[in-house]
């Protein structure tokens, strides 16, 4: 009998008898799912690039669904209006972004380096204290760090969002995982010939990750250049505001002319989906390989 | 042998200076920030004079004031009450349809993830637009309703649009997942002859089981700290209606003339002790053995 069920074909057309019906309407349904959800997800993004390129005394006429008329005033009044502050966001949030995204990814990786691979007093504990830390939601530091950055004197300047974001315990963890997971060949043969720590680290160990630094970095980006809350809390001044933040005041200033908002706000969406469109593959490893994401 | 002992004080050196910025971090913004945390929230503490103890004094605040109680617990258990299953639901059932013999797979995925890289911001903009009362839905819709300006409206709107904005990312960790399992498990299951039901229930489900513990844990952790499209589209109102208990903490530490920075720590001491509880319980219940 086990014999007979071996046969590849038995069982396979078996199966399909009794769910007929779910062969049939499995293609459609899913098909249907899909596309429906895609619809959802992309139309709110569409609607906001079609009216950004629509002049505002046209904004609620027919076609709906195209800029016709076409115009860019929106976001010149964007560049115009705001020509001290908006250039000074982006600015802000790119230098944040981009030099967390270097360091954070360094430091981070040298952590994980340790927690995998290196033997030392307080390890455990300390691993085990870090994954702690994950668990307890920001709320709970918000306001102690909130005193300590004031106690540091860093209020309204950038480097409130860089001090308490230069390493930080998901990376480390990100990168432990990961140098647990490399075969450790190199290091050895490295070992053997003398190399210290710090040499085999940064001259072999590091040129190998970079796919996870990538991942680490881009995750770190995509979270700083997005924050919210923390840079809200610390700064004060328009003039040091990151571009999320400005935003949210901006609409404010212009909540009646919304299409200079919706123009406003693809300065901080188009660069993000720039970068996941090119390094697609590195985020969806990374959520897919850790499922938390940064910020 | 001193060679060796040698070798191994080099180690911890090394180990020290590779973990001394994150352990930095850790130390200062991690360690030392709840331990003052847990000091403020037994403090009167409003910034301008020194914090002056007070036992016991916030928490029992907490338990008859009626913004917190009738409104911020409430508003935060609706909110995760919904969102979480909902976006589970959808993102699993995203998942399915991308696990299987299609076409257009990477340009779906592509598509459904990417409400997860715009910031939250920049959502809640897009939303507040689309949910005027002249805006878009109601357009399609053919309705007049104030969403963000409704009581009752307000909160089910700023829930729909986290729905839609978190569905992607649990998608991908569901698509990961259900990929993860092998193929070999299914080939025996039908060499057994078992239907495709007995598949999901005895297969897919129980191998998944982590998969969706973990994709829960993360929704109801991210629903309990909701704040960024609360502070952008409604800041709390109409009439409190979608003040949760992060928008809370904010408030009070924050946003009144009188910071209450002691009162606001109490709060984030209650949230991560909320946190904790609904973690341990679903863990319950996602971790029970499947009946045979």
């Amino acid at each position: 009998m086990a014999v007979e069920a071996m046969a590849p074909a038995k069982p396979a057309v078996r199966y399909r008898d009794e769910f007929a019906w779910w062969d049939r309407i499995k293609k459609p349904l899913f098909y249907g799912v899909l596309i429906g959800w895609s619809i959802i997800a992309v139309t709110p993004f569409f609607l906001t690039v079609v009216f950004s390129l629509k002049p505002l005394t046209h904004l609620y006429e027919p076609p709906f669904l195209l800029p016709i008329p076409f115009t860019l005033e929106n976001y010149l009044k964007v560049v115009t209006e705001f020509r001290h502050l908006f250039p000074r966001w982006m600015l802000n949030s790119a230098f944040v972004a981009g030099l967390l995204a270097v360091v954070r990814t360094l430091f981070c990786a040298m952590g994980g380096y340790a927690f995998a691979r290196l033997r030392f007093p307080g390890r455990d504990l300390l691993f085990w204290a870090m994954l702690v830390t994950m668990m307890i939601p920001g709320q709970v530091t918000l306001i102690p760090n909130f005193l300590i950055i004031r106690q540091m004197k860093l209020l309204d300047s950038l480097m409130a969002l860089i001090v308490p974001g230069i390493a930080g315990a998901f990376g480390v963890f990100m990168m432990t995982q990961f140098y647990k997971n490399l075969p450790r060949e190199l290091e050895e043969a490295a070992m053997i010939d003398g190399a210290g720590w710090f040499t085999i680290f940064f001259r072999i160990v590091l040129p190998i990750s970079r796919p996870a630094l990538l991942t680490l970095a881009l995750f770190t980006f995509q979270g700083e250049w997005n924050a919210f809350m923390w840079p809200l809390i610390v700064l004060n001044s328009p003039e040091k505001f990151t571009l999320p933040l400005g935003l949210s005041w901006f609409k404010g200033e212009y909540y009646t002319v919304y299409s200079v908002v919706l123009a406003g706000s693809m300065f901080n969406s188009v660069p993000i989906l720039l970068l996941f469109f090119l390094f697609q593959g590195y985020f969806t490893r990374g959520i897919a390989l850790t499922g938390l994401r940064e910020g | 042998m001193p060679r060796i002992r040698r070798r191994q004080l080099g180690e911890w050196i090394a180990a020290y200076v590779l973990l001394s910025p994150y352990l930095f971090v850790f130390l200062v913004f991690n360690v030392f920030a709840i331990a003052y945390a847990l000091y403020l929230s037994f403090t009167y503490f409003d910034l301008f004079s020194p914090p002056r103890w007070i036992g016991l004094g916030n928490y029992l605040y907490l338990l008859r004031d009626n913004l917190f109680l009738q409104k911020a617990v409430p508003n935060t258990l609706k909110y995760v009450a919904v969102v979480v299953p909902v976006q589970t639901v959808i993102s699993l059932l995203l998942a399915f349809a991308l696990d299987q013999e299609i076409k257009f797979r990477r340009f779906f995925r592509t598509l459904f993830y990417v409400p997860s890289v715009t910031s939250s911001v920049v959502i809640s903009l897009i939303f507040l637009w689309l949910f005027k009362k002249t805006g878009v839905i109601n357009q399609i819709l053919g309705l007049s309703i104030d969403w963000l300006t409704s009581p009752t409206f307000a909160l089910p709107t700023i829930m729909i649009v986290n729905i839609w904005a978190t569905t992607g990312t649990m998608m991908v960790i569901f698509l990961a997942g259900l990929q993860d399992i092998p193929v070999t498990y299914y080939e025996a299951a039908m060499i057994d002859g078992a239907n495709r039901w007995q598949m999901l229930r005895h297969i897919t489900i129980p191998l998944l089981r982590p998969v969706i513990f973990f994709v829960v844990t993360m929704g109801v952790i991210g629903c309990f700290q909701v704040f960024d499209q609360i502070y952008v589209m409604t800041a709390g109102g109409p009439l409190d209606s979608t003040t949760t208990i992060a928008y809370l903490i904010y408030k009070w530490a924050f946003q009144s003339t009188t910071p209450f920075m002691g009162r606001a720590s109490a709060v984030a001491f209650v949230l991560a002790g909320m946190i904790l509880i609904v973690t341990v319980i679903q863990r319950r219940l996602i971790e029970r053995p499947a009946e045979v």
